[in-house]
């Protein structure tokens, strides 16, 4: 069977051949072998600078201090860290925290967590357009609050939303503001001498580097202090203990540095894909895209294909790779959390799909999943009981259905 | 997740699509589930003066267990008496199809579909007589 076309680069990314190239000269004998932590001899030294090396690259993709870099296993890692981190230290002012409905499982279920050792959590609701408004965040802040974390770009929409102006809330606040960034960092402009973020979660795996690798931007000025999650040698200042895995680390250096390099260009070419694929299937009847397009992240779409359930429309396109809802979630039979979160109805939900477009979509794998998609949306429509229903005039709504 | 053969042989090749005319009193029509939770059959018998089930269609809004639960239950159904449709079993549907236990509500789904469409047709021949 022929691999099917990839339209998921928002689940994973493939390691470009620049980053495997350079982590491969980190594992053998003859390669940059040693412990970054050996203080005695060349070895250790070597990989020091290697780490060091790739610990600046993280740094200039986001305009920080590369003091400021945490490495950790990847975002869920990054995001227990500083969530608990913070919520831990800072027990003693305050036991509040705001985050939103839409976070990444690995925010929510850490703020559960939290919630089941005395903490109290306010989930704010995101507009229809799928956006957390500043003012929103602003309204839930109390005396008791030590952090807000709301992120970047939502992995299952692509909404971007403004942590300048949530920021600028929280700093005036004197809360600390978390950011999950693992969809947005090298693929939209971050500049962390601008943003009042004080922490900030990246994957590797998300821009072209490899799986089992991340970072945890860390705010020196003015000073965050986590209690460490991972207790062990002291690495990592203190935040972060065990040995630094120089490969993995070297290879997120440099998918940085590339992503830096490329993000103009590379920005507009996935919008431009992205658009020819909307725009190859926006003329369908009953099909939406769901959240704002106008403040999006170029790679991400999230569509609905109305009366059509998502599981068997994936099921009829056996030659591209697309998610409905996020990897994370889609073992489970309920609709994605955030579209509900959008106030859609769970029908449309059903019927929704993510592309995700990265560097190696050429437009003809566009067009080929948009002849693909029209073709299996057709057939199933065919198939459904809701479809005759719509189109004999028949409102959904005004029926009473036995849920089971 | 890997589909069984005999699912993707419904799935890709459904027996037996399509629509008949509600009103007719020898149809009888059930219709489950619901679209909030992501299946919604519609099964319907065309049934003879000797309760037999002559002819059987279906549409399916669900997953690709649920279409190919439905679409194997109108070639079971057709030929039988309308009391032997409705002894039909789930784990009967779920067997055939190899369900894994995460589908077997797609199987209960089609259960529930062929009890509703006899029960729709007994109601319809009672108000006839």
């Amino acid at each position: 069977m022929k691999a099917p076309v990839y339209f998921d680069y928002a689940a994973t990314t493939p390691v470009d051949p620049r980053v495997a190239q350079k982590m491969s000269e980190c594992l053998m004998t003859e390669g940059n072998f040693g412990n970054p932590a050996s203080r005695s001899h060349k070895f250790g030294w070597d990989a020091e600078e290697a780490v060091e090396l790739a610990r600046t690259q993280v740094a200039d993709l986001l305009n920080c201090d590369p003091r400021e870099v945490v490495w950790t296993s990847g975002a869920t890692e990054s995001d227990n860290l500083a969530i608990k981190g913070i919520a831990l230290f800072y027990k003693g002012k305050g036991k509040h925290i705001v985050t939103s409905k839409i976070e990444h499982k690995a925010v929510l279920d850490t703020c559960r967590h939290l919630e089941r050792e005395g903490f109290e959590v306010t989930y704010l609701e995101p507009g229809s357009d799928g956006l957390i408004r500043p003012e929103a965040v602003k309204a839930a802040l109390r005396e008791d609050t030590t952090l807000v974390s709301i992120m970047h770009v939502n992995n299952e929409i692509g909404v971007v939303n403004d942590i300048a102006a949530i920021g600028e809330v929280c700093r005036a606040a004197k809360v600390f503001y978390h950011v999950d960034a693992a969809q947005s960092a090298g693929k939209i402009p971050i500049d962390l001498a601008e943003l009042k973020v004080d922490l900030m979660s990246l994957s590797g795996h998300k821009m072209y580097g490899p799986k089992g690798v991340g970072v945890l931007y860390v705010r020196r000025k003015p000073r965050v202090r986590l209690e460490a999650q991972m207790h062990g040698g002291g690495h990592e200042r203190g935040m972060r203990s065990g040995t630094l895995a120089t490969h993995q680390l070297v290879g997120m250096g440099e998918a940085c540095r590339i992503a830096q390099e490329e993000m103009a260009s590379e920005g507009s070419r996935t919008l431009a894909l992205r658009e020819r694929l909307w725009h190859g299937l926006n003329d369908m009847e009953e099909v939406y895209v769901n959240g704002d397009l106008n403040a999006h992240v170029p790679g991400i779409i999230n569509i609905s294909f109305n009366y059509v359930e998502g599981e068997s429309l994936i099921m009829s396109l056996p030659e591209i790779a697309v998610s409905s809802g996020s990897a994370c979630t889609s073992a489970s039979l309920e609709p994605s959390y955030v579209l509900r979160a959008l106030g859609m109805n769970d029908e449309l939900a059903h019927s929704s799909l993510r592309f995700s477009v990265g560097r190696f979509t050429t437009e003809e794998d566009v067009d080929a999943a948009i002849a693909q998609v029209r073709t299996a949306v057709e057939k199933l429509r065919e198939l459904s009981p809701l479809w005759d229903m719509y189109k004999d005039g028949i409102d959904l709504d005004s029926i009473e259905w036995a849920a089971h | 997740m890997a589909y069984s053969d005999q699912v993707m042989d419904h799935y890709q090749n459904p027996r037996n699509v399509g629509k008949f005319d509600d009103n007719d009193d020898q149809i009888g029509t059930g219709m489950v589930g619901a679209p909030a939770c992501g299946d919604v059959m519609r099964l319907q018998i065309k049934v003879n003066d000797d309760g037999i089930i002559e002819d059987a269609k279906f549409k399916t809004y669900g997953c690709g267990s649920a279409i190919a639960s439905s679409s194997l239950l109108t070639e079971w159904v057709k030929g039988r008496s309308i009391d032997d449709a409705a002894q039909i079993k789930n784990t009967e549907i779920a067997e055939e199809l190899a369900l894994p236990p995460v589908k077997i509500h797609c199987s209960v789904l089609a259960e529930d579909a062929i009890k509703a469409a006899v029960e729709d047709y007994r109601k319809k021949l009672n108000d006839v007589d």
